[in-house]
């Protein structure tokens, strides 16, 4: 279009920074461990058992999650209750909760001397362990469940209130209603839902690194970093990124055959007020999966509290030092997700491709690849901060880029010949129309990522420092000391700061903004 | 005067002609079947939309390569034309800079055109706290600070009532016959065409024509508009 013909300008240099920075990231960490590798080993028999360890749970977490999502969505659909939108908020939550919360959430509720296990031993029967690969999938069910739901109720709710009116005065029953317009729309949705959440499992690391281990539970990220940890194994944790890489890139593929999902549609507030069904399965729903989600963060609040007031001077200095790398991190994020959203207006689309190339990309690959490119110059003791920063900030770039590149795109196309008529342009334009029409997006994409880093357990892995160690980490390291009471009020202050990052963020992107 | 120079737009399968003057301080409406190109060639005006061939002139002077802003017109969209999170006084006052850096002389000619449009007082408010007819003064508030010869408006005030439409458009000609201004307006109402009382453009079949009298034209208009006016 003629008003976006522009000269080089800074934003289109700050852009390409921007873009050479990721591919050096992704691409060039990926190229410079292959490249360090002493020889190429293949992959032994426990590698190939990892990636089919790592494709195996994805599936069956992914295929569980949606299942398991259905009822419970179908009951939000059409149930009016109180606390619907407390519920509903705490579906939200999980993609923000520190993974390793969950972790010793979930091992309070199943763990060995849990709940679960203590009332199971006093009513005379074998306690449960959740160590394996029941316990992985269990974790990535807690975690997927809810964006499930929240996916297939959209499906639900974008059934016009109207059909359901009509069925009703047809005399549809349920399994009338079911067959004409809920298997239907669920047909649509669910390979989506499966889609995204299989890739999510497909890269999940601390889970793995918390709960499995061993040959029957080892993911390629896990893999990856016993390949760093233990064997320095260059060679072969290059040969398993790349394993990672194609498994994504085949994801990817398939993906586009498919329609995932946005998750960001508003307006899961409405209900349809029906008649059919059963209520008390319905009840039943609910009450399940709000004991399931809620049972593990009761408990570290329950078990944390008390624990709080010991905890050492270094558990709180691992909190401080999260808290900016969390900040920093962010604001990294949210710089770059611009840089990127502004170039793609200019470029055209295929750039904002490099942004999300980071969903195939294994963090442990990229900081080893860091090390390898920079330790020459720079002690690498030095670098385990800047370069947790860095990767995190490349790891939340999808989902703040995916809230912001809609965003833009909508105010040039509201706006854009507006300003383009009154003369606004470059830096002006971005300070007098840009920003402030972006600053929902904004902070929610700056909560996101302070969040994401905040309780991030990858990338800090491979630097044993205690004197560097996140909170996330410190609180690793309790878990493996079975310091638990130390770990639960951990935990507690880590999710307390995950969650008060992300609303003040989000907070401070809503205040005084004008729609 | 403004000059179509056997100007050219195509847009894949669309293409519009145009090869005619306009002279300084008339009053155009711009009338035509929905989809004809009312509205692009405005946009080419406005340098938003390429020109394929042929130039534009104003004053001998070729504009056909200016950016929007260096053209000698200020815009009147149809909707957005405020922006929601700026003030009413910042709004009209990036018709003065676009970096809003005002000076103290400028603030005061920023006062001075919202009284013009009679809205007095009004400097802090945001646009959601004005109704629509208001959000359309300030707007032409900000037109008066463009201070451009040509003032250009694309179906304006379409979301208003009748009565309110008929007192803005009243405003405007008020305007314009103050300052000079050179008016061409898209509508597609011709009640909007005959309280301009000027000339009139018939874009219709790939062509826009030379402006004729709006009254005349009117009263027996071609079949293709006969069509689209319903009579």
């Amino acid at each position: 279009m003629a008003e976006r013909v522009q000269p080089v300008s800074l934003s289109t240099l700050g852009g390409a920074a921007v873009v050479a920075l990721l591919l050096v990231l992704t691409l060039g960490t990926l190229g410079a461990v292959a490249w360090r590798a002493e020889e190429v080993s293949a992959l032994s028999r426990n590698d190939w058992s990892a990636v089919w360890f790592t494709l195996w749970q994805a599936a069956v977490s992914a295929v569980l999650s949606a299942v398991c999502a259905i009822p419970v969505a179908r009951a939000l659909a059409r149930r009016q209750f109180w606390g619907r939108g407390a519920l509903l908020t705490i579906l939200g939550a999980p993609f923000i909760l520190p993974v390793i919360v969950a972790v010793l959430g979930l091992l309070a509720v199943y763990g060995r001397s849990g709940i679960v296990s203590d009332t199971l031993v006093w009513a005379g029967l074998e306690p449960v362990s959740i160590y394996g690969w029941h316990g992985v999938i269990l974790a990535h069910v807690f975690f997927n469940l809810p964006l499930a739901t929240r996916l297939i109720l959209q499906g639900w709710l974008s059934i016009p209130a109207e059909r359901f009116r009509l069925a009703q005065s047809l005399g549809f029953t349920s399994r009338d209603i079911e067959r004409h317009l809920e298997r239907p729309m669920l047909r649509e949705v669910l390979p989506g839902v499966v889609m995204v959440i299989f890739l999510i499992c497909t890269t999940s690391f601390a889970v793995a690194l918390a709960l499995g281990g061993g040959p029957k539970a080892t993911t390629i990220e896990l893999a990856i970093y016993q390949a760093f940890r233990f064997d320095f194994d260059l060679g072969k944790a290059a040969l398993l990124g790349l394993v990672q890489f194609a498994i994504c890139a085949v994801l990817a593929l398939v993906s586009l055959t498919v329609s995932v999902p946005s998750g960001q549609g508003a307006g899961l507030d409405r209900v349809v007020p029906r008649n059919d069904g059963s209520k008390v399965l319905d009840g039943f729903a609910i009450a399940v999966v709000a004991l399931f989600l809620i049972t593990p963060l009761a408990m570290i609040v329950a078990k944390g509290l008390p624990g709080l007031p010991d905890l050492s001077p270094s558990i709180l200095g691992a909190a401080w030092r999260s808290v900016w790398v969390a900040v920093s991190s962010a604001a990294l994020t949210v710089l770059m997700a611009l840089a990127l959203a502004l170039l793609a207006m200019k470029w055209g689309r295929g750039v904002e491709a490099v942004g999300y190339l980071s969903v195939a990309a294994s963090p442990l690959v990229i900081g080893t690849g860091l090390f390898i490119l920079t330790y020459r110059w720079i002690d690498p003791v030095l670098l385990a901060l800047p370069v947790t920063i860095v990767v995190n900030a490349a790891m939340s770039l999808p989902f703040t880029l995916r809230a912001l590149s809609p965003a833009l795109r909508q105010v040039e196309e509201d706006y854009g010949r507006l300003a383009t008529s009154l003369g606004l342009s470059g830096w002006t334009r971005l300070r007098i129309v840009v920003l402030p029409r972006l600053r929902r997006p904004l902070g929610f994409g700056a909560g996101l990522a302070a969040a994401l880093s905040m309780g991030d357990l990858g990338v800090i892995t491979l630097f044993a420092d205690p004197s560097r160690a996140t909170l996330p980490l410190a609180l690793y390291n309790l878990m493996t000391a079975y310091r638990m009471e130390q770990a639960f009020a951990a935990a507690l202050v880590l999710l307390v700061l995950s969650l008060t990052l992300f609303w003040l963020f989000d907070r401070g992107g809503r205040v005084d903004a004008d729609v | 005067m403004l000059t179509f120079d056997k100007v050219e737009i195509v847009q894949g399968d669309f293409s519009l002609s145009a090869d005619f003057s306009v002279p300084v301080g008339a009053k155009v409406s711009v009338i035509g079947p929905s989809g004809a190109g009312k509205s692009t060639l405005l946009s080419a005006l406005a340098g938003f939309v390429p020109v394929t061939s042929g130039r534009i002139l104003w004053e001998g002077a070729d504009i056909t390569k200016a950016t929007p802003a260096d053209r000698p017109l200020a815009m009147v969209f149809q909707d957005s034309n405020l922006f929601p999170h700026l003030t009413v006084a910042q709004n009209v006052g990036l018709g003065v800079k676009p970096s809003l850096k005002l000076t103290a002389q400028e603030h005061t000619r920023v006062a001075e055109a919202l009284a013009r449009v009679g809205l007095n007082g009004f400097e802090a408010r945001k646009p959601a706290a004005l109704s629509g007819g208001q959000q359309s003064r300030v707007a032409l508030a900000r037109v008066l600070l463009r201070d451009k010869p040509v003032m250009v408006l694309d179906e304006p005030f379409a979301a208003l009532g009748p009565a309110l439409r008929v007192e803005m458009l009243a405003l405007m000609v008020e305007i314009a016959e103050e300052r000079g201004l050179t008016v061409l307006m898209v509508t597609h109402d011709p009640k909007d065409a005959r309280q301009l009382n000027g000339s009139t453009i018939l874009v219709a079949d790939g062509i826009a024509h030379a402006p004729v009298p709006t009254g005349p034209f009117l009263d027996a208009p071609p079949d293709v508009l006969r069509a689209y006016l319903g009579g």
